[in-house]
């Protein structure tokens, strides 16, 4: 019955169906943005204690965390039902960029085996890749003051100027990432 | 997101490299009806479900902050293939190394609250 969801979804799909996130979470009194739920995560944790940044109603905050967890549920679910095979069908010239930065089998699970297998866990410079990372997406959002939902879908729809500069900063970063940083740590 | 393979470290490595138009079309896309359904709810003055006003959250202008944090966003957004969204989704998949980028973005949360003061914004 549930085949029809089983291919990957094509642009024309997802865009509109992030669209309707954003309406019913505008609907719902909310606003769609994703990487507060990091800052609710560290007032929960009680960073309250060491900056007033995270002195902030947690409860106000709660439908957040529910759309963390329906997230994870989300993927479970996705992965469980919905995606017999994760295979990612890439361009022909992204394989070919892959295979010089030395990552084999390009497109043949989700994530890359160099970053995300679960040796990279047990080496320095593995775990040092995914962190470093995740600190940058922390830091920069909370900086930026959004992220991809907060900035790029939510920002860009109601044509907010800030919003454009953080997410021509979210390409600047990214391209220089991918095109220089990339090649001298893999 | 899952099934548009927006989550996929791949997807977002070949979007840098503008080797398919795959994330342009489902971020335009999503850009574009958010236009229109923005403005027209605004034209509407449309209230949210429980009457208030629709909480559209703009920003203060600036220009470093956005520039700067959102440079930095996007090198770690290309590095691990993921921002915040997505990385919850990927855990829900079973990934269990994406825990390490959820605790780093974490960490980057927290030192961003604790230097905030002495940052241009």
């Amino acid at each position: 019955m549930l085949e029809f969801l089983s291919p990957a979804w094509p642009w024309y799909v997802a865009g509109p169906l992030i669209a309707l996130v954003m309406f019913a979470l505008l609907y719902f009194g909310e606003n769609f943005g994703v990487s507060n739920n990091l800052r609710t995560m560290c007032a929960l944790a009680g960073a309250d204690r060491f900056s007033d940044f995270f002195k902030i109603d947690v409860k106000q905050q709660a439908w957040n965390l529910v759309f963390v967890a329906g997230s994870i549920l989300g993927g479970f679910i996705s992965y469980q039902f919905l995606t017999p095979d994760v295979a990612v069908v890439l361009s022909a010239a992204t394989t070919e960029r892959l295979a010089n930065l030395g990552f084999a089998n390009a497109g043949a699970g989700y994530l890359p085996q160099e970053i995300f297998g679960i040796e990279q866990l047990t080496s320095i410079s593995g775990l040092s890749v995914l962190l470093v990372g995740g600190m940058l997406v922390g830091f920069g959002a909370r900086y930026a003051g959004g992220c991809t939902s907060g900035h790029a879908i939510s920002g860009l729809s109601n044509l907010q100027i800030p919003s454009l500069i953080a997410v021509v900063g979210f390409f600047i970063g990214g391209l220089l990432m991918v095109h220089l940083i990339m090649p001298l740590i893999f | 997101m899952a099934k548009a393979e927006i989550i996929s470290w791949y997807r977002i490595f070949e979007m840098f490299n503008f080797d398919a138009f795959h994330m342009y079309g489902v971020i335009g896309s999503a850009v574009i009806l958010g236009i229109i359904g923005v403005q027209l709810l605004k034209k509407t003055k449309a209230k949210s479900l429980y009457g208030e006003a629709l909480h559209l959250n703009p920003k203060t202008m600036g220009v470093y902050r956005y520039l700067l944090g959102g440079i930095l966003f996007g090198l770690g957004w290309a590095l691990v293939g993921a921002c915040p969204g997505p990385m919850f989704v990927l855990l829900g998949y079973g990934y269990v190394p994406i825990l390490v980028v959820l605790l780093g973005a974490v960490m980057g949360t927290f030192l961003y609250g604790l230097l905030r003061s002495k940052l241009p914004h």
